[in-house]
């Protein structure tokens, strides 16, 4: 198991985790109620940390391959 | 005929030229019919996913389920992104094993991994038991579009014809080739008709975003946020996990996997799709303007609010657009859904079965499957009724009992035997089938557990039973499978063909 693996364990916990803390209405943020903007911040996260993983993943040099 | 439906039937045209244009040039055998011949790149690949992401049930069931549950209704961008997650990592795995190994549905995969036929059948049943309520879905979204897009002039019924006849013509002549094609149209339709909707209505109505949903909140101080009981926390976290796990044993998910040309196409996805999964949010925005300004729609009614909101709000021309977005987000996972299951029913039941089958046989098999199966679930969508939400949330729940079986199978040291594998998917299933149809939750098992325990979705159960009878079968089981069987050289995928 690659360590840079357990960077794809952060979404899980970003999301599900903090449900208990964000469950809430206000601030609003960008127009949108706190609990949706949270969510919709750790979606974007999410792609920025699968692009790290991407970046720094030794299989992906092999994977071209056919 | 009005101006929205020749717009509508301009789109169903176009659908269908670029299915039949896709396949010129190509030898239609089974290869390249269900898997394209294993040549789609990052982009088609993108697209065929995504073609199975936003389904009518995410244009018309994510504007309900704002508009009629709020909060909740998030859990639809949680487990989409979470599940590409997973899929950076299992993609490659599956994709490597059934290029190795020439396989072309999901069943070949269990089979050639377990080495054996019988599981096969089981998995196939499983994936048809799942794919018929999903294809059901798909007509009754097209029921509902073309029928309210018509302004009453056309029933459900015969949209649902209409639909049904023209997905089956042209999935049987292109393949997967016109799906992919299509649903690079369908995709950038609706991004324009999502991100146009989602923006322009919420504006029109309340003049910004933010006074949109301080109204809602005034009206209903709960409605934004996860409730206490019901779809609470608990309900939340259980299942997006479940349906991530679930995510990717859909037949079709499965079987698209196979078309892609090199493992890395799963890992750019992983990148791209989350944000993609974006576009569910102007859906969300135009099921929570729906609400104060379409009131009233009861239950399943909930379906129409996004385009009774945009019947009240635009011109016929503008409605025929959103229309026919709608109509493809129907055609092609209907299509990737029928294929999965007519290619599968083919060569993983019938092909086992009468074993004499040449695999040209079971190629041309495969395309007639696909209007008996079209119209098995014709069938069914007329005569269903309301029990059709129920049967959808069941397939989910059967395909997810695919999951431990599969994930034991990347081990090195796979532990489970095949009787195992076959024993906890049984089991699995048929705990499903009971809490369905019974209506059974955690609550109405154990009343007396707390209320975060009674919310946790019911298919926790069913996952537990499909384990603890994988593990016990398989220790049970561990010397018969040990010693040397005769039919092993006979069960590769390629062999059976």
């Amino acid at each position: 198991m690659k360590k840079i693996y357990l960077l794809c364990l952060l979404p899980f916990v970003g999301i599900l985790g903090s449900l208990p803390f964000v469950n809430k209405v206000t601030p609003f943020i960008l127009g949108m109620p706190f609990f949706l903007f949270w969510i919709v911040m750790w979606v974007i996260l999410t792609s920025f940390i699968m692009g790290i993983v991407y970046k720094l993943d030794p299989a992906v040099k092999g994977g071209d391959k056919q | 005929m009005n101006t929205a439906l020749i717009i509508i039937f301009g789109f169903l045209l176009l659908a269908i030229y670029l299915g039949i244009r896709a396949t010129r040039g190509k030898k239609m055998d089974l290869e390249q019919w269900s898997v394209g011949g294993r040549g789609f790149g990052t982009i088609f690949v993108f697209f065929l996913m995504a073609g199975e992401i936003y389904t009518t049930f995410t244009f018309l069931g994510g504007s309900a389920w704002a508009y009629g549950k709020g909060g909740p209704a998030f859990y639809i961008l949680a487990y989409i992104s979470l599940a590409y997650v997973l899929g950076y990592w299992i993609g490659p795995q599956i994709w490597r094993y059934a290029k190795q190994h020439k396989l072309m549905s999901q069943p070949d995969f269990f089979v050639s991994k377990y080495k054996s036929p019988f599981l096969g059948i089981v998995v196939s049943c499983a994936g048809v038991l799942a794919i018929v309520p999903y294809i059901i879905l798909q007509f009754k979204g097209l029921g509902i579009i073309v029928s309210e897009a018509s302004y009453g002039s056309i029933s459900s019924t015969a949209a649902i014809w209409i639909g049904a006849i023209s997905l089956t013509v042209y999935l049987m002549i292109s393949g997967i080739h016109g799906s992919a094609w299509t649903a690079i149209v369908k995709d950038i339709m609706i991004f324009i008709v999502v991100l146009f909707l989602g923006i322009y209505m919420p504006f029109h109505y309340y003049g910004g975003l933010q006074p949109m949903f301080e109204a809602v909140h005034q009206a209903n101080p709960t409605f934004l946020t996860l409730p206490k009981t019901g779809l609470s926390i608990s309900w939340f976290i259980s299942t997006v996990m479940l349906t991530v796990l679930g995510f990717y044993m859909w037949p079709h998910t499965f079987n698209a996997t196979y078309s892609a040309e090199n493992e890395n196409v799963f890992r750019k996805n992983s990148i791209i799709s989350p944000i993609y999964t974006l576009m569910l949010l102007f859906v969300f925005f135009v099921g929570f303007t729906a609400l104060m300004q379409v009131p009233g729609l009861q239950g399943a009614e909930a379906d129409l609010s996004l385009l009774r909101l945009s019947i009240q709000t635009f011109d016929p021309w503008i409605v025929g657009f959103i229309g026919a977005a709608g109509l493809l987000t129907a055609l092609v996972p209907g299509s990737m859904l029928l294929m999965a299951a007519s290619t599968s029913l083919s060569k993983n039941v019938y092909g086992v079965l009468v074993p004499s089958a040449t695999g040209k046989q079971i190629s041309i098999l495969a395309k007639c499957f696909v209007p008996v199966i079209a119209l098995v679930s014709v069938y069914f969508t007329i005569h269903g009724g309301n029990t059709i939400v129920t049967l959808l949330l069941m397939g989910y729940s059967i395909v997810t009992q695919l999951f431990p079986a599969f994930i034991f199978s990347l081990m090195k040291n796979n532990i489970v035997t095949k009787y195992g594998a076959c024993a906890g998917i049984v089991a699995g299933i048929a705990s499903v089938m009971y809490i369905t149809i019974t209506e059974t939750t955690l609550g109405t098992l154990f009343p007396a557990l707390p209320q975060i325990i009674k919310d946790t979705n019911v298919g926790v159960i069913s996952l537990f039973i499909n384990l603890v009878v994988l593990m016990v079968v398989s220790l049970a089981t561990k010397k018969i499978a040990s010693q040397p069987h005769f039919e092993s050289g006979a069960v590769d995928g390629k062999q059976i063909l």
